[in-house]
């Protein structure tokens, strides 16, 4: 750990947009969204050469303040930490445009939502916090200060259905956290470490590591919107302004599911059993197919979307029983483990830029119709083509339809199911797809047909148009470096002791 | 019994109050104490595991990471309560209906 | 493999880059989209032929681009995908001609000749793949770039042909998404032509790789609109005539009948296919949807949905030559490929000719249309005589080596199939033409919706005419070397030697 190179990009990921946050509050509103677009650019621009950085030394580590752990903070930025990163930095940054143009265009009594800039850069620090920690604890306090400041951005708009949906969220949160707070003191009682990586060598099996992984994972499930505990997800997100609803659905939700996926891979191995594996997975499968099925039953726009990245967290949570080796297959020999996981990824990626440009989409149709009922879509084709097509790429990507991000993370996902024998998990993402592809045709169909009652399109900035079908383009792009991508993933020292971690619950494992 | 076992089984007594609290009651400040009274039962658990392997004195990490705990959880509940108080003005609700 | 070619991307591209940037255009830069739409054309068919020279001079033509691990995006130029991809790039610049006339006018136009290239550009890339996961995207590709060409009108009828539509072929999709994953994790990657390794496996796996074989061919019998998964083909003949013209004679029911072709000969090897009675399996759904399609067919009065349900039998010829093991039914299968296309193709565009200039949809409105639109009911005739498969159409070559393959094969209840859906054919089609050249018309004087000096519009008049020609020379000239026999010949007897 100790040899890793030091930088510091981390400790600016975080710091940079931090002060940021805290200098733009000493403005006007006017003062406040310059500064905050200029501190969310700058930001972007840190986390691509933070990126860079990560490709050609590999894992850099940054020690905050000097000082060594335990004692000390360390941050550590490994290939799965810059991806995630990465995304961030090109989601956070292309709504941000959209952010800026979309609270100009808003009321004036509004004085275009100030207070968003500098609760989006916490959140912003906040995530790139968690995507660097190495300790449980610090991942705690990154996930509250992302929580937080999600739900005062959910809240924004002060509306009355806002701030209900906003306190359930915060609620959820709160319990989330807790809960996961609890498996950390368990953890520290029985090892007296909170650092991943010692973690992953010195933890044993035991009830109290059981225990450990039911509350955490409990927690995080709660905090990822993971069946049961989607309730609070749907209306959180479809009650927020634009672009606070990308953010949160594009990003917030997949802190919990980066902590859940290094939780298990790197630490958990040992008390992870197949069981395990299958219930979260059926979790999973659920949420794909209820989630779909209630977007198909939606008639507001932004209920569908919002439920529809129920269902794609789904999938997120179907990668983990393909990730526990049955007892005698060795990690080496587990040729699934890398599509599952890589899987996962990709996931992440295109659901990223296909839902923030979905949720962009719809508040331009907002602005244009006054409303976000699905007869607002009538004959967008014929007038507003950009946003139309930012839909229908989009909707592409969610299908999984090639050449999009979501049909790798769909062709790798399948590969890694049928690989791993456990084939009854395959018919769950196609029939998953058919009815993603149900709704995205629904709103496609009609936004083909000719106008029949409704309002008129009033005319809306172009520019957000453009920011939202870049998204949109970016959930295909993000094809062309897949293979460099999975190659920079897999050749890192990501859950280097992961493997062998999963390789010992291998052993444990009484499946 | 030692007493930090004693101090053990009482948070997590009040771990799980907390949760069922949080899920099962409706009115806003009634879940907010829960979230309040689940936060107690993982302090008090982490300070139960100060006392470790017989040592003459506490762990002190554990306290260090209390404190920023307590800290973040009094700015969350404070939130919520400034929340529920806006919902109230606003529509004069005080618990989530179902239909919401 | 050893060297990359830039040669099949650019071929690919010059349908596609047209395609892009007329969705950027303004409706009114009329010239600049009618330039980019026929220079795109040209170039294409321009490459296509420089690619089959140079084929034939024995260069290869590779690209390989790695997506993921075993996930590699290729094309490759061989002589079965030359020959489709010559196909249609030439169809593609007779149709966006028809289209340039057709459309004359009418709203929308950007969209429309937008998702038009990027149609072909699905259409192409399914010619020019080199590997079934290459195969796959752009099988999905044409789904969605002509999805919006079926609902163009806008109409309530045409957004429920739409819903159906993508039903069917969402459907299809993802059912042979199943088999071609499937088919990746037993087998590994396979590139086309790789066929012994299948062979190297079959014992080892013979049931799962049958359920693949049989995934896929459900997921390509969608889109070649085999019995019973044809139900998209009649509703969306709402779309315009150039659209069902394109999509019947090239696009969408092609890319199913040269994806079994691909299938059977290159992925799987005939030799297992035939042994593992995948073909017998084939023969029989075939033929059934041969007469089944027929059938319907007579029984239609829509112009068009007449056309359909002959399309839905006629595309069942390739499939049923296909399944019939040996050369000689191979030939017939894929110089059906072409012919069906160029006779199709003229059928619909005479359909499309005579609504737009007389407003007639109907076949019982057709009397005397022989007289006022000579040149476009002598086309039709044309084609008509080539699917009943009066020599020396090009209906007739298809028929003719179908049989003798049969015959070859032993397979004699083919022969029967064979009449009787040629008998049928004749039954649906003759009254068609018995009616515009000797029934006397029931109005004199007919306002026409289109005026003009010439029978209709000459940009609708020209295509018609060409590919009409074209479907009698591909018969008559079927004997000279570079027809479209002569090299489906070829093809099918490489395959046999291998």
């Amino acid at each position: 750990m100790t040899d890793l190179p030091t930088s510091p990009y981390p400790a600016l990921l975080v710091g940079l947009p931090v002060m940021m946050a805290i200098l733009s509050l000493f403005f006007r509103p006017r003062g406040k969204a310059f500064l905050g677009l200029i501190g969310c650019l700058l930001t972007a621009v840190l986390a691509i050469f933070a990126f860079v950085e990560v490709t050609q030394l590999g894992t850099v580590i940054h020690r905050l303040g000097g000082w060594e752990p335990p004692l000390g903070i360390l941050l550590r930025m490994d290939a799965l930490a810059a991806v995630f990163i990465g995304m961030t930095a090109l989601v956070g940054a292309l709504i941000s445009l959209y952010a800026w143009r979309y609270f100009d265009a808003q009321d004036t009594s509004t004085d275009g939502f100030p207070l968003f800039w500098p609760l989006w850069l916490f959140l912003w620090a906040g995530l790139n916090g968690l995507f660097l920690s190495n300790d449980l604890f610090n991942l705690f306090v990154t996930l509250e200060v992302i929580g937080i400041s999600a739900v005062a951005l959910a809240v924004l708009s002060g509306k009355a259905g806002a701030l209900v949906s906003g306190l359930r969220y915060l609620l959820a949160a709160i319990t989330g956290s807790m809960s996961y707070l609890f498996g950390v003191a368990l953890i520290y009682g029985s090892t007296g470490t909170l650092d991943l990586e010692m973690l992953g060598q010195v933890l044993e099996a035991g009830p109290a590591t059981t225990f450990a992984l039911l509350v955490m994972t409990l927690g995080l499930m709660i905090k990822m919107a993971g069946f049961p505990f989607h309730f609070w997800l749907p209306p959180a997100h479809s009650n927020s302004l634009a672009p606070v609803s990308a953010l949160l659905s594009a990003l917030v939700v997949k802190g919990a599911f980066y902590i859940l996926l290094r939780l298990w891979m790197e630490v958990f191995g040992v008390s992870l059993t197949y069981a395990a594996g299958q219930l979260i997975g059926v979790a999973g499968a659920i949420a794909v197919i209820w989630g779909s099925w209630q977007a198909f039953m939606q008639t507001s726009l932004k209920l569908i979307v919002a439920h529809s990245s129920v269902a794609q967290l789904g999938y997120l949570l179907m990668v983990f029983p393909l990730l526990i080796l049955p007892s005698g297959v060795s990690a080496a020999s587990a040729d699934w483990l890398s599509p599952a996981w890589t899987a996962s990824v990709y996931q992440v990626l295109s659901h990223a830029f296909a839902k923030a440009s979905f949720f962009l989409s719809a508040g331009i149709i907002v602005m244009a119709v006054g409303h976000d009922r699905i007869e607002s879509l009538r004959d967008l084709v014929g007038h507003m083509r950009m946003t139309a097509l930012a839909i229908g790429l989009a909707g592409v990507s969610l299908i999984g339809l090639p050449p999009s991000g979501g049909f790798m993370g769909k062709w790798m996902l399948l590969k890694g199911i049928f690989l791993s024998g456990q084939w009854w998990w395959a018919p769950v993402v196609l029939v998953g797809s058919l009815l993603t592809a149900g709704y995205i045709f629904m709103l496609l169909r009609l936004a083909f047909a000719p106008t029949g009652e409704k309002e008129p399109f009033q005319p809306v900035p172009k520019r957000l148009e453009v920011f939202a079908l870049l998204l949109a383009v970016s959930s295909f792009l993000i094809v062309l470096p897949a293979d460099y991508l999975i190659q920079f993933l897999e050749g890192s020292e990501v859950f280097g002791s992961g493997i062998e971690t999963v390789l010992k619950g291998g052993a444990y494992g009484n499946n | 019994m030692e007493i930090y076992q004693i101090y053990s089984m009482t948070s997590a007594v009040l771990f799980v109050i907390g949760m069922g609290g949080v899920f099962m009651s409706k009115h806003f400040i009634k879940k907010i104490i829960a979230t309040i009274i689940m936060g107690g039962g993982v302090f008090l658990a982490f300070v139960s595991f100060a006392q470790r392997d017989a040592l003459s004195f506490a762990d002190p990490v554990p306290h260090a990471l209390v404190i920023t705990g307590i800290v973040v959880a009094v700015a969350s509940a404070a939130f919520a309560l400034a929340l529920a108080r806006r919902i109230f003005q606003l529509t004069g609700e005080e618990s989530f209906t179902n239909d919401k | 493999m050893e060297t990359t070619s830039f040669l099949p991307v650019l071929i690919l591209i010059s349908s596609l880059i047209p395609g892009v940037l007329i969705l950027l255009l303004r409706e009114e830069q009329v010239a600049l989209r009618t330039s980019l739409n026929l220079f795109g054309a040209f170039a294409k068919v321009a490459m296509v032929a420089w690619a089959f020279f140079g084929y034939m001079r024995g260069e290869t033509y590779d690209f390989i681009f790695s997506l993921a691990p075993d996930l590699t995006f290729a094309l490759r130029l061989d002589a079965l995908g030359l020959f489709f991809a010559a196909l249609s790039s030439v169809l593609w610049l007779i149709t966006t001609v028809y289209a340039i006339g057709y459309l004359d006018k009418g709203p929308h136009q950007n969209r429309f000749f937008a998702f038009f290239s990027l149609c072909v550009t699905a259409s192409t890339g399914i010619a020019l793949s080199g590997n079934v996961i290459t195969f796959f995207i752009f099988y999905e590709f044409l789904t969605l770039s002509t999805y919006p060409l079926v609902v163009h009108k806008g109409t309530d009828d045409a957004v429920a042909a739409g819903r159906t539509y993508l039903w069917y072929t969402i459907g299809g999709g993802t059912v042979l998404f199943l088999g071609v994953v499937g088919l990746y994790v037993v087998a590994g990657p396979i590139y086309f032509g790789q066929t012994e390794i299948i062979a190297g496996l079959i014992s080892e796996f013979p049931t799962q790789l049958s359920i693949l074989f049989f995934l896929i061919l459900t997921g390509l019998g969608v889109k070649a609109a085999i019995f019973p998964l044809h139900g998209w083909l009649p509703t969306s003949m709402v779309a315009p005539a150039p659209v069902s013209a394109l999509l019947h004679a090239v696009a969408v029911v092609k890319a199913g009948a040269f994806g079994i072709v691909r299938l059977v000969y290159d992925v799987y090897g005939v030799g297992i296919a035939e042994e593992m009675n995948y073909l017998a399996v084939l023969a029989v759904f075939a033929a059934f949807t041969i007469i089944y399609g027929s059938v319907r067919a007579l029984y239609q009065d829509d112009f068009k949905k007449r056309l359909a349900f002959s399309t839905v039998s006629q595309v069942s010829y390739i499939a049923l030559g296909v399944a019939i093991p040996g050369a000689l039914s191979s030939t017939g299968a894929i110089v059906h490929l072409v012919h069906q296309g160029i006779m199709k193709i003229t059928m619909f565009f005479a359909a499309g000719n005579v609504a737009e200039t007389y407003g007639y949809k109907k076949i019982s409105q057709l009397n005397g249309m022989g007289r006022r639109m000579p040149l476009t009911m002598g086309a039709f005739t044309i084609a008509v005589f080539g699917m009943i498969g009066v020599p020396p159409a090009a209906g007739f070559i298809s028929k003719w080596y179908l049989g003798l393959g049969a015959v070859e094969a032993g397979s004699y209840w083919v022969i029967l199939v064979l009449l009787v859906s040629s008998a049928l054919n004749a039954a649906y089609f003759l009254p068609i033409v018995y009616r515009a050249w000797f029934c006397e018309p029931e109005q004199e004087e007919v306002p026409r919706l289109r005026p003009g000096r010439l029978e209709t519009q000459a940009l609708m008049l020209i295509p018609v005419v060409v590919t009409g020609l074209l479907s009698l020379a591909a018969g008559v000239f079927a004997a000279v070397a570079g027809s479209p026999l002569s090299i489906a010949r070829e093809i099918a007897e490489k395959l046999y030697l291998l």
